[in-house]
């Protein structure tokens, strides 16, 4: 019965994650998965009540009451713009909780446990526990705690192969022995790797390094699922595995970067090149703006991480109904990596009440934007750096972009010439079709849009 | 090898491929709310740090349960209601021609 009802649970989870396949039946499926957890919940607690009087309640209770008040309040009042380092965070949780469980285990069980459940128990314990560092160096970076341009650590990454080597041995050392202070090393080893792997990594190469983690999180949760011998935690566990996989494979294509190049590269920390800001560009006001919108016919915007910055969503949707109120045509172009995680722009966007319509996706963006009259960039920079198809020096050369320079005019918003996170002039900005408008991204909405309203 | 432990693989494989399979078709505009929802649905290890917290013996195992049952709980209880606020955000606005 026990079982079955697991599988339940677990077909639940699934049919779930199929409803968010789509964002008419998505949050039906949430809840579809909600209810398969409330399942698997009630399942285990009956189960332990049956199995033994005897039990730990004020432990189960206090956590449950703990953790629910916690990660309520933290759902309900992130901000929008703050989604990134909350599912950083509960990604950690997550491991953190996974790694826990394979603890408990070493502790209550030790060397008794027979071989393949000793070594699920030590990849639990390690992947959990690297999750949950490496997320909350993430968490510090994204939150502006940590410094967010990639630092290396002392010997850079042969430091870090060195303690996930020691951390390797001692894990099987502890599977052969079943020693726990084995477990204990392999644990903290692995444990460092996560803080002084995610360290190196960049700001805007956080969207993968996120999927990563949370990839992480789901692999942990399967490897807990073993040790306890419990499908539930198998079929999530693996479900998520895979999630957190694809998008980490999605988004380091949309950068034309391997993964490892990514995690090891240190990307982003060079010098700017050297002749930003003396080129001339073509500035532009409010006024100049307003004009080239107000009069085109088609206008695409390019939303970026400036945008989340200056929490500037509403301001983007209300210079649109202005525009749209004129019979312009407004649409949005989202970059798989604009933003710090996976869709992050899309999310904004949504909580401005703009209609999930109206966003395209590079696929179905670059065959507009020539016939585009304008394009409004607020806040990306490398996503539209033409330098990713035309020069092969280019650190992004080959990246898939935006081709905006394909638009008849292109409006950048932008706080200054200073080049983007990857350190690299963009040829755009100097193009004969390109204004720039450097002001704080909320603010340059909102003038434009009043300079719209008086025209 | 036990038969719990080869059939405890044989679930993870085919979750994996059906996980893979599902989730390869969720549009770039959820990715967000796919990873937060994913995110919950990792917590299940909630299960077992629920059997942790009420079969361990001794303060060590007690801490350590007690810490396992809380950052499950965070996890799904936070993971599942921040991609619920999300998803109510995502609507189509009525009347409008796309």
């Amino acid at each position: 019965m026990t079982e079955l009802s697991y599988l339940a649970a677990g077909v639940l989870f699934i049919l779930g994650l199929k409803g968010l396949t789509s964002p008419a039946s998505a949050k039906k499926g949430n809840r579809l998965a909600a209810l398969g957890m409330l399942l698997a919940v009630i399942v285990v607690v009956v189960d332990l009540v049956l199995d033994d009087s005897s039990m730990a309640w004020f432990v189960v209770i206090g956590g449950v009451v703990v953790g629910t008040v916690a990660g309520g309040l933290l759902a309900l009042r992130v901000q929008m713009t703050d989604m990134p380092q909350l599912v950083a965070a509960f990604n950690g949780f997550g491991g953190g909780a996974s790694a826990l469980v394979a603890a408990a285990s070493i502790v209550a069980v030790g060397a008794a446990a027979p071989t393949e459940t000793a070594i699920t128990t030590a990849l639990s314990l390690t992947i959990g526990t690297i999750t949950l560092t490496g997320s909350f160096v993430a968490f510090g970076k994204l939150q502006g705690i940590l410094p967010g341009r990639p630092i290396a650590p002392p010997g850079g990454t042969a430091t870090n192969a060195i303690l996930a080597g020691v951390g390797t041995v001692a894990a099987v050392i502890a599977v052969i022995t079943g020693d726990a202070i084995y477990y204990w090393v392999a644990a903290a080893m692995w444990g460092i790797v996560g803080v002084t792997g995610v360290f190196p990594i960049g700001g805007a190469d956080m969207p993968v390094v996120i999927s990563l983690l949370n990839s992480l999180s789901g692999i942990a949760a399967a490897m807990a699922g073993f040790v306890i011998s419990n499908h539930g935690l198998i079929v999530g566990g693996a479900l998520v595995g895979a999630a957190g996989l694809i998008l980490t494979i999605e988004m380091s294509v949309a950068m034309n970067r391997s993964i490892a190049n990514i995690l090891f590269s240190g990307f982003g920390g060079g010098p700017a090149a050297e002749d930003i800001g003396t080129k001339p560009v073509k500035r532009a006001t409010a006024d100049d703006a307003a004009i080239a919108l107000a009069y085109a016919d088609t206008v695409m915007i390019v939303p970026g991480y400036g945008l989340a910055v200056a929490q500037a969503q509403h301001a983007v949707r209300d210079l649109a109904a202005a525009l749209e109120a004129r019979d312009v045509k407004v649409h949005y172009a989202i970059h798989p990596v604009a933003g710090r995680m996976p869709g992050h722009m899309n999310v904004l966007l949504a909580e401005a009440d703009i209609d999930y319509e109206l966003l395209l996706d590079l696929d179905h963006a670059n065959p507009q934007l020539p016939h585009t009259d304008v394009v409004l960039i607020v806040g990306a920079n490398d996503v539209v750096n033409p330098s990713a198809r035309t020069d092969p020096t280019s650190p992004i050369y080959g990246m898939p972009i935006l081709n905006v320079d394909e638009a008849k005019t292109v409006i950048v918003v932008k706080r200054s010439l200073s080049p983007g996170f990857a350190g690299i002039d963009n040829p755009l900005f100097y193009e004969e079709g390109t204004m720039m408008y450097f002001a704080d991204a909320k603010a340059a909405l909102e003038d434009t849009l009043t300079a719209v309203e008086r025209l | 090898m036990s038969d719990a432990f080869i059939s405890g693989i044989v679930v993870f494989v085919l979750s994996s491929f059906v996980g893979f399979e599902i989730i390869r078709r969720v549009p770039p505009t959820l990715h967000t709310p796919l990873m937060s929802g994913a995110n919950a649905i990792s917590g299940v290890t909630i299960v077992g740090a629920l059997i942790a917290a009420a079969t361990g013996s001794g303060a060590v195992a007690a801490v350590l349960g007690f810490l396992a049952v809380v950052f499950a709980t965070i996890n799904v209880i936070g993971g599942f209601l921040v991609t619920d606020r999300m998803l109510e955000m995502f609507k189509k606005v009525p009347g409008r021609k796309s």
